[in-house]
């Protein structure tokens, strides 16, 4: 595996091959904002906040560093206006949903975003995915997915196996930015298996 | 529809998971939905957990999770079908079967759904019944088209 050397907010760093930017910035200490990222999970590009400016061969643009793999020559800026802009609204949008979601009141205070700037469609979810990738990459079980798309898309256990394999782990449940995954939960067990299973 | 049945169409697909859609696509041609059972057999042969199927068959509206009608009404609710008067086709489709687009009838005869442009716009307003394209329809004609199926 080759090393790469590339400029972050004007620090140089040299990372492996495959090295994401945001690995990269991370080796430096240097802090991006992130939602639905998970260093044992694969990247995901959810949430977005985790967008930075790239310059290569004279060419500007805004990725998500948790999925941009390092090249060499890159320069990378983290901090800018536009950078605060476009997170501030990200962080607004998904606020319509969840408002006090802790990481989003956070993030919020940090970009001066307003929770009231968008209609509330309070669904809690703000799909960043963290539930169903952990259950189906870390602990290989699948007891939820996503249903349904845009606008309806959903969190969705799947009653026969989360009655299982739900009580003893829970992992999932402090990953969740918006505790939505926990309101999921309880409405499918009481939906469907109710105390079965439990220990 | 049995377990033979979706196991012969597995089969002819190759058993592999990447062949998932076309599968769900065959069983839902053939049996006009998908029941939970179908779908546990399905994810079990192909070893695809069944998040997954779920997620794909709520996210393609060509499947349907619930008992559909022998036959498949569509009517074209486009721009050029709604000049044309698709609206009062539309009207005439729900009171001859007596359903709203979305549902089916009690004795699983039809299924209603309005769709949005079918690319044939010369011959609008246009209804699709199993595939049968029904040009020019003025609402006094439906009864007459829609007595021929059974």
């Amino acid at each position: 595996m080759s090393e790469i050397v590339l400029q972050i907010d004007g620090q140089e760093v040299t990372v492996q091959e495959g090295a994401t930017i945001l690995e990269a910035a991370q080796s430096l200490g240097i802090e991006i904002p992130t939602l639905c990222h998970h260093h044992k999970l694969e990247p995901y590009g959810g949430c977005r906040v985790c967008s930075v400016e790239v310059e290569s061969r004279g060419r500007a643009s805004v990725v998500a560093a948790c999925l941009y793999p390092a090249e060499d020559g890159l320069v990378v800026t983290t901090k800018t206006e536009k950078l605060s802009r476009i997170r501030k609204s990200l962080v607004e949008m998904m606020m319509a949903h969840a408002p006090d979601s802790e990481p989003l009141l956070a993030l919020a205070k940090e970009y001066g975003a307003d929770k009231d700037r968008f209609k509330r469609n309070q669904s809690f979810c703000i799909h960043c995915g963290l539930c169903v990738r952990y259950c189906s990459e870390v602990k290989k079980k699948h007891a939820l997915g996503f249903i349904d798309r845009g606008a309806k898309k959903r969190i969705c256990f799947i009653p026969e196996i989360a009655s299982k394999e739900c009580w003893k782990c829970k992992e999932c449940f402090p990953l969740c930015p918006t505790s939505a995954l926990q309101a999921s939960f309880v409405l499918t067990k009481s939906l469907t298996f109710g105390g079965e299973g439990e220990e | 529809m049995d377990f033979q049945n979706i196991d012969q169409i597995i089969d002819k697909h190759g058993c592999k998971a990447s062949s998932l859609i076309q599968i769900l696509l065959n069983i839902q041609s053939e049996n006009h939905w998908l029941p939970k059972e179908v779908l546990e057999r399905v994810s079990q042969r192909l070893d695809v957990p069944m998040s997954q199927v779920q997620h794909i068959t709520t996210f393609y509206k060509s499947f349907s999770m619930v008992p559909k009608g022998r036959h498949e009404v569509h009517v074209c609710m486009g721009t050029a079908c709604h000049v044309r008067g698709a609206q009062r086709v539309l009207d005439a489709v729900e009171e001859q079967i007596g359903i709203k687009p979305g549902e089916t009838d009690v004795d699983l005869k039809f299924s209603l759904e309005t769709v949005n442009c079918i690319g044939c716009c010369a011959l609008g307003p246009v209804m699709v019944v199993d595939g049968e394209y029904h040009g020019n329809l003025a609402p006094a004609q439906l009864e007459g088209v829609l007595k021929n199926y059974e």
